[in-house]
């Protein structure tokens, strides 16, 4: 008899949180291994964020364009991400993303092909060459479904819809995890030799933003809790399009590929002013006019990009400064027009919705806007965070034994900015690592005891917003949060602002203690929301810490009272961690120096 | 240029009476909420609405709200949608929407139900199984043509409304005997892939009951995905089968088509 009788405990050796892109690639190599390998999720199986990528896979296959390699691949991401990145990732990701892609062809995946017959590549931001493999503007839903109808004949234990709210440590080791289940609000206990962590971003810390319900941050602070470190997390992106009406639709996404397939931005005005501000590292890479622009997206070769191809961070920017300015949309964002390029194809109307069919639908049912005839209005929404579980560029084991991370929820390869693409990519080749080593760990893991006062205690804390039935809402808690994050932390930054950022999430903190749920423990939203704000509170801390000690601009990062790179800045990675008091300390970690052949790549694609 | 939108929205505030079914297994009732509407609302906004204002503990899944993942699944005035890509304003101004629960599967509560059963039949379908490679480096030549139509299945975005409206789940409950539009899509996409080397055509026959679909198209008409799934996906398999086996709705059907 054991006093985990009120719980019901599985046991594994592998358990992934999460299953999405990362946490499917994971089990399938750890389960692969030959470890017991179970997934949990908060969602049913193949409804995680991944489903929701359109744009595609970045892998230097150089089906369209072979002067593509690895090593254009590898400096491509290496400048989109201000040279923060961890080096040793953005090199394995560059090296191995085209095996893991054609893998997901041998596992079902059905990608469009070129005229011959190969898979084919699209153009995006701050890629030199067409790099993302993809199908229509759905890669994401090709990708998790491949994973998952592959997954489930590989003997996965899957638990659907339970959400974990502590990692379970032993003698400083990851031993498991405690949740519950959705449908019944049970209480369970799963023990494991090793686990990844693969729960994807942070977007609902922010009102605008194109992420669901699920990301709430769980991954990093679940880490962060358990003593890991997290990165770079000053470093969220602002996705330059996202939809601005009607209301209810403000910050859904709009793919990076209605630009990829020759989309343009204009203001009020009817200028293209992404023309009228070229940043200095890609002065030698952008079409000098319009033509140029046109013929780059046909595939011309000798052709540089239309400035609306920039990095992400870049064109947030542009956009946001022609609203600050009054040259915006009536609803408050800039024209994105993809319906003019009849002026170029005669076929125009069916080729845009053969290559954007979502994004017709999804104007179409939602704004009421024919995208081949009409523009689109669109303005920044938060879409991803570059920062997260610091992890060992090799084996993304954290600094907690036995702790993996994979995914978005990991930080390093992508810097102070991460190119659209360069995620799902991410996924299979830092989930397939991540699986390996944790298997390799567990295997050298065979105590898997779980420390009984830990359980209870966190399990204590799970349900004590029940004890307050009259306690605030705690959807009025997380809806205040959002609005603080979005107007001080946001896309545009300052001390004294993100100063007071700190104030408000303090007074949250102590209002997040008195929130109080009605109901029962089956199915209950409410109750759910309130285990999340501890979560999205971590975050958003370490968030605005991190952005406060970086006194430059770079990347996702724009300070207006420092609006420059400094030097100083470059040599560092920001690095939060719990101290013994609970309080949250920050840390500069010097950044490596970068291994002379890759400093030979970089200086040779400049 | 400067195109404003049109935006066929209409742009007044007004409130609109629910009927949203709550409980549980063993039962429940239509509760009513009022809800303020304005432009541009979804149905799941106004679910989420109540949820935050007036009904804390009100049920429902959902995950992207912009039709791609599937979960946010129900029947609005009778009809299986998503609640997420029905816009407020297409549906009849001054009448009560209804919002309940998918009717062909369990209950678990309020709009929520338990949909396991969709990935138990699927576990059983046999898997891709890829032709040898056709090229030195482990990559096969295929060409657009022929992945197209393996791509119109893939679209499915497993919201399991058409296995909703199928009356041999919803109304004879053959749920043992018959795998449903979804997973006869899901067949079509693996044996229409140009790559798969694996023969379900018994299998649909004497496990999978496609002999049931009577080729009614209520599923078609239902997918969100615009998936023509009875003419693209159910006909062609019923034809394999019949090539294999003998089936006479298909025999019926090619007598009608001449
Ligand atoms: C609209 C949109 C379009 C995008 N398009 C592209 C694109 O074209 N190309 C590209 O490269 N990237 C794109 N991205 C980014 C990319 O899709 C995501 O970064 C990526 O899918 C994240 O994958 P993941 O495996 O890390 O996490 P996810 O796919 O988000 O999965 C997270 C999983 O963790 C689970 N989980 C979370 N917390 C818990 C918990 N506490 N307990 C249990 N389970 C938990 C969730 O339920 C889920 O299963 C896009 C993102 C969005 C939002
Ligand atoms: S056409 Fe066949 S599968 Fe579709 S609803 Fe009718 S009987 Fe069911
Ligand atoms: S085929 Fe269409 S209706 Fe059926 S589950 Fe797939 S997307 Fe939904
Ligand atoms: S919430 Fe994803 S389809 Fe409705």
């Amino acid at each position: 008899m054991s006093a985990l009788d009120k719980y019901i405990v599985t046991d594994h050796d592998v358990l992934v949180i999460g299953a999405g892109g990362a946490g499917l690639r994971a089990a399938i190599e750890a389960s692969g291994h030959g470890a017991r390998t179970a997934v949990i999720c908060k969602s049913l199986l193949g409804k995680a964020h991944t489903v929701m990528a359109e744009g595609g896979m970045a892998a230097a296959m150089g089906n369209v364009d072979d002067r593509d390699n690895w090593e254009v691949h590898f400096s491509d991401t290496m400048r989109g991400g201000g040279y923060l990145n961890n080096a040793t990732m953005a090199e394995h990701h560059a090296r191995e993303a085209p095996a893991r892609v054609r893998e997901l062809e041998a596992w079902g995946a059905v990608f469009d092909r070129t005229k011959d017959g190969k898979i084919l590549q699209r153009n995006f931001g701050g890629h030199r060459y067409p790099r993302l493999a993809h199908v229509g503007d759905r890669t994401g839903l090709e990708m998790i479904r491949t994973l998952q109808d592959h997954g489930v004949h590989q003997g996965l234990d899957i638990f659907m819809e339970m959400t974990v709210v502590a990692l379970l440590t032993n003698a400083g080791r990851v031993v498991g995890a405690l949740g519950y289940d959705r449908e019944r609000g049970r209480m369970r206990v799963w023990r494991a030799g090793a686990v990844v962590l693969a729960t994807g971003g942070i977007g609902k810390a922010f009102r605008i933003t194109s992420n669901s319900w699920e990301y709430t941050g769980d991954g990093q602070s679940l880490a962060y809790h358990a003593g890991a470190a997290l990165m770079d997390m000053e470093f969220v992106q602002f996705h330059p399009t996202g939809m601005v009406w009607p209301p209810s639709v403000r910050g859904i996404l709009v793919t990076e590929g209605v630009r990829g397939e020759g989309g343009v931005l204009r203001n009020s005005e009817g200028r293209r002013f992404m023309f009228d501000d070229i940043p200095e590292l890609y002065k030698n890479q952008v079409a000098k006019d319009e033509e140029e622009g046109w013929r780059y997206v046909c595939g011309d070769k000798h052709a540089q990009r239309p400035p609306e191809l920039l990095t992400r961070d870049h064109v947030a920017r542009c956009i946001n400064r022609e609203i600050k300015a009054g040259r915006g949309s009536p609803h408050g964002g800039v024209f994105l027009d993809i319906g003019w390029i009849k002026e170029k194809l005669p076929n125009a109307r069916e080729h845009i919705k053969k290559k954007l069919p979502s994004m017709y639908h999804q104007f179409m049912q939602l704004a009421g806007v024919d995208i081949t005839t009409e523009a689109m209005e669109v303005g920044p929404t938060t879409h991803y965070v570059m920062g997260g579980v610091r992890v060992d560029g090799d084996t993304q084991m954290s600094n907690v034994p036995g702790l993996f991370a994979a995914g978005e929820v990991a930080a390093g390869l992508h810097g102070a900015n991460r190119l659209g693409g360069n995620s799902l990519s991410d996924l299979i080749v830092f989930g397939q690592r991540a699986g390996e080593h944790a298997a390799k760990f567990a295997k050298s893991a065979p105590n898997r005891e779980v420390d009984l006062a830990q359980v209870e205690a966190e399990t204590r804390r799970a349900l004590e917003s029940f004890d307050r039935p009259n306690g605030e809402n705690p959807y009025a808690i997380q809806h205040d949060l959002q609005d603080t994050m979005q107007d001080l932390v946001g896309i545009v930054r300052t001390q004294s602002e993100m100063e007071l950022a700190l104030e408000k999430i303090a007074a949250l903190n102590a209002r997040a203690a008195k929130a109080g749920v009605a109901g029962h423990r089956e199915y209950n939203p409410g109750w759910h929301t309130a285990i999340d704000l501890r979560n999205l509170l971590t975050v958003s801390e370490a968030v605005t810490r991190c952005a406060i000690e970086r006194k430059e601009s770079r990347g996702a990062q724009f300070r207006e009272d420092f609006p420059n790179k400094s030097d100083e800045c470059s040599k560092y990675n920001n690095v939060v961690r719990k101290a013994a008091d609970g309080s949250m300390i920050l840390e500069r970690q010097p950044i490596p120096a970068l291994r002379a052949d890759l400093k030979a790549i970089i200086e040779k694609m400049k | 240029m400067s195109s404003a939108p049109a935006g066929t929205t209409s742009t007044e505030t007004r409130i609109m009476n629910f009927r949203v079914w709550r409980g549980d297994a063993n039962g429940g009732a239509f509760v009513e909420y009022s809800v303020e509407v304005t432009p541009g609302m979804v149905v799941l906004d106004c679910i989420h609405k109540i949820q935050a204002e007036q009904a804390q503990d009100l049920a429902c899944r959902w995950n992207c709200k912009a039709g791609k993942c599937g979960s946010c699944s129900a029947e609005i005035n009778g009809k299986p949608s998503l609640m997420c890509m029905t816009r407020m304003d297409t549906l009849p101004k001054d009448e009560t929407v209804m919002v309940e629960p998918m009717q062909a599967f369990p209950i678990l509560r309020d709009l929520v139900t338990d949909v396991s059963w969709n990935y138990e039949v699927k576990k059983k379908i046999k898997p891709f199984k890829p032709r040898a490679p056709d090229n030195a480096d482990g990559t096969w030549t295929t060409y657009q043509v022929d992945v197209e139509r393996a791509q119109e299945f893939r679209k499915c975005i497993e919201c399991f409304l058409c296995q909703d409206v199928c009356h041999v789940l919803r109304d004879h409950h053959k749920h043992d005997e018959f795998i449903g539009p979804r997973f006869l899509v899901f067949t079509a996409a693996l044996e229409m892939n140009p790559l798969d080397t694996e023969d379900r055509i018994a299998d649909l026959k004497k496990r999978d009951g496609i002999g049931y679909c009577n080729i009614g198209k209520c599923c078609t008409k239902v997918c969100p995905e615009h998936i023509t799934i009875t003419d693209n996906a159910i006909i062609p398999l019923k034809e394999r089968v019949v090539d294999e086996f003998y089936d006479p709705i298909t025999r019926l059907f090619r007598m009608f088509k001449g």
